[in-house]
């Protein structure tokens, strides 16, 4: 199959693009919700990313918040923002770090004035700020514009055999043209980490690797109280045939075809050594993991499963895939692309990989995910520690 | 014939079920995707959709080699054609 060189994305002002046009409320803290809920409901069109934490964290669990927070305001599927918090400096130090982007952002704080003159204020925004994105045009872009994330969920031993090599597959295919790609889910490598280590691509990245995966494994071996074999692998693993978490590991690193990662990232840190493949330490909770590869820049995402989990993310879309019949029976409203053929062996891991392309493509040209389609909006905050 | 089991890599003693289920005193076929090659087992157990089947007799304290790789050990004897999962097979991790 010739792969198209470019797909109809929104240019945006430092000179990513964009494959959806939102325009958020975000709130810095827990306690900002109800009010950015609020103005998204007033505003239509404007959509509120609701969340569990941000007062008083402190430390690399603050650090990762803002990065966290920040990041998702700069990712290029969002248009413009508004930012609401309880008080000014961290709302301010949040409209600051994504003001850099150019793009439009404003913060509110309710503090002194109350949720209803905040929800007034910030509705007056709102609104000049969706009437404006909505005559963005989708306009050329070329493929090396799309950064691709991947993490794969409810997965079962078809999950290894076909759907996630599948995405390695259209992983080895698109890498040579210059497009992002980020992988993580630092926990379900346990078993396939030494193999997973031979994939970086300088000994640096590599050691980075290792270093990050221990540092993990340290922390699992501390915490733990007895093992993780309630958690790892999962009831829904386990119900699709997967035994152990090395086999988990190794049908997960299927993900990444042939490709060496170039570097590793902290969780929602932003690439910044160029085209190709990252590695970054995410937890393998599907929300967590998509949260964090957002606020990282990424734009389109691709999640395979095996007995069928649902996520999505507000502003990321989230593409599953599926090599399971019986999930493609029982949950076909779930399931954006069916590779359920290269088991019964009517469909070779190459015609998967184009099929996915084509669905990846339609998806950044503008077609709504299933996820979607169905409304799923989980915007999960990884939380490394207790508050203070 | 039509494909019953699919095993990874040549090295590994556990394959794969990728019809419905495979009943006992079946005889599958089983597709080696390393090197496309076909071989054929006597199954004596009832196995669904994505478990796993001992392709040899597996002896307590045994490695279970999937993808070419270990993936943990028998906990109990198995024999050819058995069902392979949490019941005989655990982690080495944690």
């Amino acid at each position: 199959m010739e792969i198209p060189k470019s797909f109809l994305g929104y240019k945006r002002e430092n000179g990513r693009a964009g494959t959806r046009n939102h325009v958020i409320i975000l709130p810095v803290d827990d306690i900002s919700n109800a009010c950015a809920e609020a103005v998204a409901n007033n505003i239509k069109g404007t959509i509120a990313l609701p969340h569990s934490y941000g007062r008083l964290q402190f430390g690399a669990d603050l650090e990762l918040h803002f990065r966290t927070m920040i990041g998702t305001g700069c990712n290029p599927n969002v248009a413009a923002v508004i930012v609401i918090g309880i008080e000014p400096k961290w709302t301010k130090k949040i409209v600051d770090g994504i003001a850099k982007t150019g793009k439009p952002v404003e913060g509110f704080h309710i503090e002194r004035t109350g949720d209803i003159g905040t929800t007034m204020k910030a509705s007056k925004k709102a609104q000049e700020f969706v009437m404006w994105a909505s005559e963005k045009q989708r306009e050329e872009c070329p493929l090396s514009d799309l950064w691709i994330s991947v993490k794969c969920g409810e997965s079962d031993t078809t999950s290894g055999l076909a759907s996630n090599p599948t995405v390695g597959n259209l992983m080895d295919k698109l890498e040579p043209l210059g497009v992002h790609l980020c992988f993580g889910e630092t926990s379900e490598l346990t078993g396939a980490e030494k193999v997973c280590a031979t994939r970086g691509a300088t000994k640096e990245a590599s050691d980075k690797f290792l270093k990050t995966w221990n540092a993990y494994n340290d922390f699992i071996l501390k915490e733990a109280t007895d093992d993780l074999s309630e958690s790892q692998p999962t009831a829904g693993n386990i119900a699709g045939g997967l035994t152990t978490i090395e086999e988990k590991a190794f049908g997960n690193f299927q993900k990444i075809g042939n490709c060496k990662f170039i570097d590793v990232l902290e969780p929602a840190e932003e690439p910044t050594k160029g085209k190709g493949l990252y590695f970054m330490d995410t937890s393998s909770a599907a929300a967590e993991c998509v949260t964090l590869q957002a606020a990282a820049g990424f734009n389109i995402h691709l999640f395979p499963t095996g007995q069928g989990n649902i996520v999505g993310n507000p502003i990321e879309p989230v593409i599953k895939l599926t090599a399971n019949p019986l999930t493609v029976k029982s949950m076909g409203e779930h399931i954006d692309c069916d590779v359920s053929k290269i088991l019964s062996r009517e469909m070779n891991l190459s015609e998967g990989g184009d099929e996915l392309i084509k669905t990846t493509l339609r998806v950044a040209n503008g077609r709504l995910t299933c996820a979607e389609a169905l409304g799923h909006k989980e915007f999960v905050m990884t939380k490394l520690y207790r508050s203070a | 014939m039509a494909t019953d089991i699919i095993i990874h890599d040549k090295k590994d003693n556990v394959g794969v079920v990728v019809i419905e289920k495979i009943n006992p005193k079946q005889n599958c076929s089983c597709w080696i995707m390393e090197d496309d090659s076909t071989v054929n087992i006597h199954s004596l157990d009832e196995i669904p959709l994505g478990h796993k089947i001992a392709m040899t007799d597996l002896k307590e304290g045994e490695t279970i080699l999937k993808y070419g790789h270990d993936i943990g050990k028998v906990v109990k004897s198995t024999k050819k054609g058995e069902h392979v999962h949490v019941h005989n097979v655990k982690t080495k991790k944690w």
